[in-house]
C-alpha cells in the first residue's frame, strides 16, 4: 500500500520533533538556530509532498513500520492536507523570522521566553503536520495534545498575569475538548474495533452509538477551534499573546481543529445522512460571523479587535458543513470553504504580525489614538488594508475568491439562507476594516516611539500578498485540493 | 448471584459513591482525599476487567502522581489570600455543569449497552502478532505501545517534554534556570522520612521489575516510569532529594533521551528492516527493551518534574 516517497511524510513530522529535542537538550541559543535552520527543510518536504500528490493525482500513503491498519497506523496526504502543509511551511518560518528580535536568546545564557517561543513554535509545526496527515483517529489525538501543549504556553509567554489568566481559560477550553474528542474515538473503537479513518468510512452505519460518538468528537473540536458559543477563550488569548505567536494561533492553530472536524464528517462519516448536523454547524458558523463582526466593531484595541474578527472568520468555515456536503454544488462549497481556510490563514496572520509592528512603534494598540498614524507607518497601514480587503471580501483576493465559492454552492444547492451571513459578515467586516484605517490615514500627529523594522513590515506583507494572489488560483488548484476527498453527504438529502 | 458478582456490584456502587462524595466535597483537601481514593478503586476496576497494565498505570497516574499534584497545588492555594483566588462558580455555572456532565454520562450509559456482548476489538489479532516473527513479545500491550503504535507512544513522549516545559515557562524570568521548589516544609517529620527511605528502594526495585517484565508479562516502560516518578517523589517529599536545577544538562538529556531514542531506532529502522518504525526480525525484543529502557528514565524524570512546579525564584 505504502507508496514511493511516503516516508517524506513521517519526515515532516520528524524533522520539527527532532528540532524539539534538540532544542531542550542543547538550550540557549541553539533553539533559535535549530528552528531557523530546520524551517527551509520543512518547507521542502511540505512542497515535495505537495507535488507528489499532485504528479500521482491520488492520496501518498505510508504505513508506519510497514504495518497496515488497523493494528498498525499509516498517514496519508491528501490534496487538502499537502495544500495545509504548505501554508503551514510559510506561515510558520514567516513568524519565526519576524520574531527574531523579540526572541533573541541573551549572549552566553538562555531566557524563560526564548526558549518556550523556539520549541513551542516547532511543536506546533509538528503537530498540524501530523493533524494534516495522520489518517488514525487516536494518531490525530496524539497530535491534538500536542497541538494544545504547544500553543497555550505561547499564550502567557509574556507572563503578566491578565495573559496568565487568558491561557489557563484556553487551557481549560482545550483540555474540555480533547477529553470529549477521546470518548468519542473509544465510542468509535468499542463499535468498530478500528480507528483507522479510511476502514471506519466503509463500516459505517448510523448507530446511536455512532452519532453520539460523532457529537462527542464534534463538541470538543469546536471548544478547540472556537466556534461560537464556545469562542469567548479566543479573544483574550489570541490578543496576549505576542504578535508572532498570535499570527500562528490565529492564522493556523484554530484551523487544525477544523481540519479534524472536516476529517469526521466528511471521511469517517461520508455515507450517512449528514443533512441535519451539517445544518445545525453551519447556523452555528453564520452566527459566529455575524455576532464576531459586530463584537469586532465595538473593540477599542486593535489586537483585540483582530482577535474578534477571527471568531468571526471561523464562521465562514463552518458553513462548508452545508455546503460541501450538499448534493448539488458540493464541490464549489469544498473549494469555497478551502479558499476561506487559506486566505484567512494569510491574511490574519498579516495583520497579527502589522498588529505587533504597530504596538512596537507606537507603545500602545488603542484605535482611538491612530490618528495621522498611516504616515508614520504607511507599510503595516497598507498591509492592514490588504488584509482587510480580503476580510471583507473584496475582488481581488483569497477571501473574495472564497466568498464568490460559496454564493455559488447557496445559489447551485438552492440553499439562500447562508448568503446572509457571507454577505452581512462581509459589509460587518467592511466596518471593522474601516475602523482601523479611517483614523490613520485622516488628520494628526502620532509620537513614533521606535522606528518599525523594515524586514518584520515586509514579512507580513509577503504574507498580505499570498492573501491577494489566491484569488488567480487556476481551476487545477481546487483539482488539486480535491484529490482524495470522498464524496461527502452521500445520504444528504 | 455469585461472590465475585457481588463484589463487582459493590465495588461499582463505591467508585459511583466515591466519585458523588469527591464532587461534593465542601473543603478542597477532602475532594483530593476523595479524588486519590477514586483512583484507586478504578485501577481495581481495571483488574476486574482483565487490564492489569491499565490497572498499573491508573494506580500509579491516577491515584498516585496526581494525588501529590493537587495537595501540593492545595497547598498553594491554602496559601494565597481568598480575593486572590477569586469567587467561586455561580450557581447557575453548577447547574449547567452538572447537566452537561449527566447528559454525557447518560449518553454514554445508553449507547454502551447497545454494544454487541462481544464487542469488535484488535486485542486478539494483536495477541496474535505480537508473539509473531515481526515483535516476539508476551505481552501484546507492550506490542501495540512499541510496535504497532510506536509512533504514537514516541510521539506522547515528546508531549512531556512539552508538558515540563510548559509548567516552568509560567515562572518568573529572573528565576529561569534554578530549581524548583521543594515539595514539602523545610521541617517533613520522622515518619514520612522512614517512610521515604523503607518504600523508595523497594518501589524502585518493583518498578525495575516491572519494566523488565513489560516484554512478555503486564507492565512496561509507562507502568515501571510512573512507579519510579512516585518513589523520586517520595524522596523528594521527605527531603531526602532536591529537585534539580531545571538548566541542568543532565535533567534536559534524561527528559529527551526517551523520545530520542525511539526517533533513532525508528528512522534506522529504514535502513535495518526496509520501514520507518519497523524492527529487524531476529532482534525486535532486545531493540524494544532497549527504546524501553530510555522511555523509563524520560517518565521517571518528567513526572516529578511537573509536579514540582515551575522553577522558584522566591527565596531571593
Amino acid at each position: 500500500m505504502t507508496a514511493p516517497g511516503g516516508e517524506l511524510l513521517v519526515f515532516a513530522v520528524l524533522t520539527p520533533v527532532l528540532g524539539i529535542l534538540l532544542s531542550f537538550a542543547r538550550g540557549g541559543r541553539a533553539a533559535e538556530a535549530i528552528t531557523l535552520a530546520l524551517a527551509p527543510v520543512g518547507l521542502v518536504l511540505a512542497g515535495f509532498v505537495a507535488w507528489l500528490v499532485a504528479w500521482s493525482g491520488a492520496p501518498l500513503v505510508y504505513e508506519i513500520g510497514g504495518l497496515a491498519p488497523p493494528l498498525g497506523i499509516a498517514l496519508r496526504a491528501d490534496g487538502a492536507s499537502a495544500t495545509m502543509m504548505v501554508v503551514t511551511a510559510l506561515i510558520v518560518p514567516a513568524a519565526a523570522f519576524y520574531a527574531r528580535e523579540k526572541f533573541a536568546t541573551p549572549q552566553g545564557g538562555e531566557s524563560r521566553s526564548a526558549l518556550t517561543f523556539w520549541i513551542m513554535l516547532q511543536a506546533i509545526w509538528a503537530a498540524l503536520n501530523l493533524v494534516f496527515l495522520g489518517s488514525d483517529l487516536f494518531n490525530l489525538y496524539v497530535a491534538l495534545e500536542l497541538l494544545t501543549f504547544a500553543a497555550v504556553p505561547l499564550v502567557c509567554i509574556d507572563g503578566r498575569p491578565e495573559t496568565l489568566a487568558a491561557a489557563l481559560r484556553y487551557l481549560l477550553f482545550a483540555l474540555f475538548g480533547s477529553i470529549s474528542y477521546l470518548l468519542g474515538v473509544a465510542l468509535l473503537y468499542g463499535g468498530y474495533g478500528t480507528l483507522d479513518i479510511v476502514l471506519l468510512g466503509q463500516k459505517i452505519e448510523g448507530t446511536p452509538l455512532v452519532w453520539t460518538a460523532a457529537a462527542l468528537m464534534t463538541a470538543g473540536l469546536l471548544a478547540k477551534t472556537a466556534l461560537f458559543p464556545l469562542h469567548i477563550w479566543l479573544p483574550p488569548a489570541h490578543a496576549n499573546a505576542p504578535a508572532a505567536a498570535s499570527a500562528v494561533l490565529s492564522g493556523l492553530v484554530v484551523k487544525g481543529s477544523f481540519f479534524l472536524a472536516l476529517r469526521l464528517w466528511f471521511y469517517v462519516l461520508p455515507g450517512l445522512p449528514i443533512a441535519a448536523p451539517a445544518a445545525l454547524l453551519g447556523a452555528l458558523g453564520g452566527c459566529a460571523a455575524l455576532f464576531g463582526s459586530i463584537l469586532a466593531l465595538r473593540q477599542a484595541r486593535l489586537k483585540l479587535l483582530v482577535a474578534y474578527s477571527t471568531v468571526a472568520q471561523i464562521g465562514y468555515l463552518f458553513l462548508m458543513f452545508p455546503l460541501a456536503a450538499a448534493p448539488a454544488g458540493g464541490a464549489l462549497g469544498w473549494s469555497g470553504g478551502f479558499m476561506q481556510v487559506l486566505a484567512h490563514a494569510f491574511a490574519k496572520a498579516a495583520m497579527f504580525l502589522s498588529a505587533g509592528v504597530l504596538a512596537e512603534a507606537l507603545g500602545h494598540d488603542r484605535i482611538a489614538q491612530f490618528g495621522g498614524a498611516a504616515r508614520a507607518l504607511p507599510l503595516t497601514f497598507l498591509t492592514l488594508g490588504l488584509g482587510g480587503l480580503s476580510l471583507m471580501g473584496l475582488p481581488p483576493s483569497g477571501g473574495f475568491e472564497a466568498k464568490w465559492f460559496l454564493l455559488r454552492a447557496c445559489a447551485a444547492s438552492g440553499q439562500w439562507i447562508w448568503a446572509v451571513p457571507i454577505l452581512g459578515g462581509g459589509l460587518l467586516a467592511g466596518g471593522y476594516v474601516f475602523r482601523i484605517l479611517a483614523p490613520a490615514l485622516g488628520d494628526g500627529e502620532v509620537k513614533v516611539k521606535a522606528s518599525p523594522r523594515r524586514s518584520q513590515e515586509l514579512v507580513a506583507l509577503g504574507l498580505v500578498v499570498i492573501a491577494l494572489a489566491l484569488a488567480f488560483a487556476p481551476e487545477n488548484f481546487f483539482e488539486f485540493i480535491r484529490i482524495g476527498r470522498p464524496l461527502a453527504g452521500g445520504g444528504a438529502s | 448471584m455469585s461472590v465475585l458478582a457481588a463484589l463487582d456490584l459493590g465495588l461499582a456502587l463505591l467508585v459511583v459513591g466515591v466519585a458523588a462524595w469527591t464532587v461534593s466535597a465542601r473543603n478542597l483537601f477532602a475532594a483530593v482525599v476523595g479524588y486519590v481514593a477514586y483512583g484507586l478503586l478504578l485501577a481495581l476496576v481495571w483488574v476486574r476487567l482483565y487490564a492489569p497494565d491499565v490497572a498499573l498505570t491508573e494506580a500509579a497516574v491516577g491515584g498516585g502522581v496526581t494525588g501529590v499534584l493537587l495537595v501540593t497545588a492545595g497547598k498553594r492555594l491554602d496559601a494565597l489570600a481568598s480575593a486572590e483566588i477569586g469567587a467561586p462558580p455561580g450557581r447557575g455555572l453548577k447547574i449547567f455543569a452538572g447537566a452537561l456532565a449527566a447528559l454525557v454520562a447518560g449518553a454514554l450509559a445508553w449507547v454502551v449497552l447497545t454494544l454487541p456482548s462481544t464487542p469488535p476489538s484488535l486485542a486478539p489479532a494483536a495477541a496474535e502478532a505480537a508473539s509473531g516473527p515481526g515483535a516476539g513479545l508476551g505481552n501484546p500491550i507492550t506490542a501495540v505501545l512499541i510496535s504497532y503504535r510506536s509512533f504514537d507512544t514516541m510521539l506522547e513522549k515528546v508531549v512531556l517534554i512539552l508538558a515540563v516545559l510548559g509548567v516552568w515557562s509560567v515562572g518568573a524570568d529572573a528565576a529561569w534556570g534554578r530549581a524548583p521548589a521543594p515539595l514539602r516544609k523545610p521541617e517533613p517529620d520522622g515518619a514520612m522520612i522512614l517512610l521515604a527511605q523503607v518504600l523508595a528502594p523497594v518501589g524502585l526495585l518493583i518498578g525495575l521489575h516491572i519494566f523488565w517484565v513489560g516484554a512478555d508479562a503486564p507492565g512496561g516502560a509507562f507502568q515501571g516510569g510512573a512507579l519510579l516518578a512516585a518513589m523520586g517523589m517520595v524522596a523528594m517529599m521527605a527531603r531526602l532529594m532536591a529537585p534539580p536545577r531545571i538548566d541542568s544538562r543532565k535533567l534536559r538529556l534524561a527528559l529527551v533521551a526517551g523520545p530520542a531514542v525511539f526517533l533513532v531506532v525508528g528512522v534506522a529502522g529504514l535502513m535495518l528492516a526496509g520501514h520507518l518504525f519497523a524492527y529487524p526480525q531476529n532482534f525486535a525484543k532486545p531493540l524494544i527493551l532497549f527504546i524501553e529502557a530510555f522511555m523509563v528514565v524520560s517518565i521517571a524524570v518528567a513526572l516529578p518534574m511537573l509536579v514540582s512546579g515551575p522553577p522558584d525564584g522566591g527565596a531571593k
